[in-house]
């Protein structure tokens, strides 16, 4: 199983399994994950599984798609690395990533 | 503008919601002969589907494979359009107040006024209001120089106004504004905007003018005091800070859902959030209100569709004993009974056989 590493504002770090197929927001929420709400459930009509992807992993994930962009508008300090999480899926490549989560979700 | 006209309208049920639950109630309570008159405060009907994501798939809806949220919503109009159901859009039911046993009368934001047999609330998440943006401190300008919405333009006249936003209210306010604020700055994070094209084009002519400012970056912080704002603090794409004077901040950060007025009609709550119901009828604490989908709560719930559909179908059942107290209340398929035929306005056109095998039922 894939792992991923999810950091806290304050630096608290927290690596756990993932499956293959979900997402990152699922993967959070599932193992009760802080700083991630996914308000919508994942139908990326919010803003709140806001992360910021680790730089050396964006070639990997990637960058927004233009709707993923458009529900970045409503996030709080949004930069070039942000993403929301529940676009971004769980594949083998991603064994290894990490993600910050925001101060606040919006 | 809309001029409040008090003449009570009455019905047997006002349904508050007009998401796919509270339309379904229709045809459950329709095949009762129970009139509903719907209330919902989106300019649409269908609640979150039509609002939150038409475009998006739905895989679980027993029988329909496969269908499209706006897809479903639109199969919904027309199965209850033989009911003749009345849609009161843009609007929220503000007051519920039980003046007969069960009989209440009902009142909206827009000054309506409804006397119903029975009451209920399909209201899934509560109902849309603007968003907060997750600015820290912002809770102590609002109404004061910080607004969601524009309800008095003129209140705006001659001061520098801060609008937010890259979706069609930011850049509808911003071209409405333009002519009557002495300075406005449009902010937005980045050069792609949500807003229908013609508009952003009318803003960019604006720009070229000299009119207005178009900026790019997010509010970080707000400075100011006793509620009236003196200037945003707005952090560049590269992280560097700078500041924008303003006198009035207008951020459209999108909708979110708040349980909003349910909490004063008296009902009982669970985590001041949802309402609490029986499972055999899907009523409230209080008599002759019944909550359906999203917004109640009992053992086991589950927030999907079809279990709205099914505790809109249980709830019929109970209304109908308020609406008919003297009527007793038949049991039928609407497969097999003449009856529930004529009032779909099927009656004769089906050709199937006479007896339904029991497997249809």
């Amino acid at each position: 199983m894939p792992k991923i590493t999810y950091i806290e504002t304050d630096g608290t770090s927290r690596t756990i399994d993932a499956e293959i197929g979900s997402t990152v927001m699922e993967t959070a929420i599932k193992q009760g994950i802080p700083g991630i709400e996914a308000e919508c459930g994942g139908a990326c009509a919010c803003a709140t599984c806001h992360v910021y992807v680790d730089e050396a992993w964006l070639p990997v994930v990637g960058g927004p798609s233009p709707m993923e962009e458009d529900m970045l508008d409503f996030g709080y300090d949004i930069r070039s690395n942000s993403r929301l999480s529940c676009q971004i899926k769980v594949t083998a490549e991603i064994d290894g990533l990490i993600v910050r989560t925001p101060e606040r979700q919006a | 503008m809309q001029e409040r006209i008090n003449e009570t309208i009455k019905t047997d049920a006002l349904i508050i919601g007009a998401g796919p639950c509270g339309l379904f109630a229709v045809f459950e309570l329709g095949l009762l002969d129970i009139k509903a008159h719907l209330v919902d405060i989106l300019d649409k009907i269908g609640g979150q589907c039509a609002e939150l994501y038409p475009e998006k798939p739905i895989y679980d809806i027993p029988g329909v494979p496969y269908t499209t949220a706006q897809g479903l919503v639109d199969a919904l109009m027309a199965q209850i359009k033989p009911f003749g159901a009345r849609f009161h859009l843009q609007e929220m039911v503000e007051t519920i107040e039980k003046i007969g046993d069960p009989l209440f009368r009902v009142t909206t934001d827009q000054g309506k006024l409804f006397e119903a047999k029975i009451v209920v609330i399909a209201a899934g998440g509560g109902s849309f209001q603007p968003k907060r943006p997750p600015i820290p401190g912002i809770e102590a300008y609002e109404e004061k120089s910080v607004f969601y919405a524009v309800r008095k333009m003129e209140a705006l006249r001659g001061k520098r106004i801060l609008i937010v936003g890259g979706g069609d209210s930011a850049l509808d306010w911003t071209l409405n504004l333009a002519p009557i604020a002495s300075h406005l700055t449009l902010l937005h994070r980045r050069d792609q905007f949500r807003a229908a094209p013609d508009s952003v084009n009318k803003m960019m002519a604006l720009v070229g003018e000299g009119k207005i400012d178009f900026v790019l970056g997010q509010v970080a912080a707000l400075e100011g005091e006793g509620g009236q704002i003196a200037k945003a603090v707005v952090k560049r794409n590269d992280g560097s800070d700078f500041h924008i004077a303003c006198d009035a901040l207008l951020p459209f950060f999108g909708l979110t859902m708040k349980l909003g007025p349910v909490a004063n009609w008296g009902i009982e709550l669970k985590d001041g959030e949802l309402i609490p119901v029986d499972t055999a009828a899907f009523e409230s604490s209080v008599q002759g209100i019944f909550a359906i989908g999203d917004i109640n709560w009992y053992p086991g719930k589950l927030k999907l569709i079809l279990s709205g559909f099914h505790e809109a179908a249980l709830m019929a059942q109970k209304a109908h004993r308020y609406v008919y107290p003297e009527k007793r209340l038949v049991f039928q398929y609407t497969t097999s009974s003449s009856s529930l035929q004529k009032k779909l306005g099927v009656r004769g056109e089906a050709a199937a056989p006479a007896a339904a095998p029991a497997s249809a039922r």
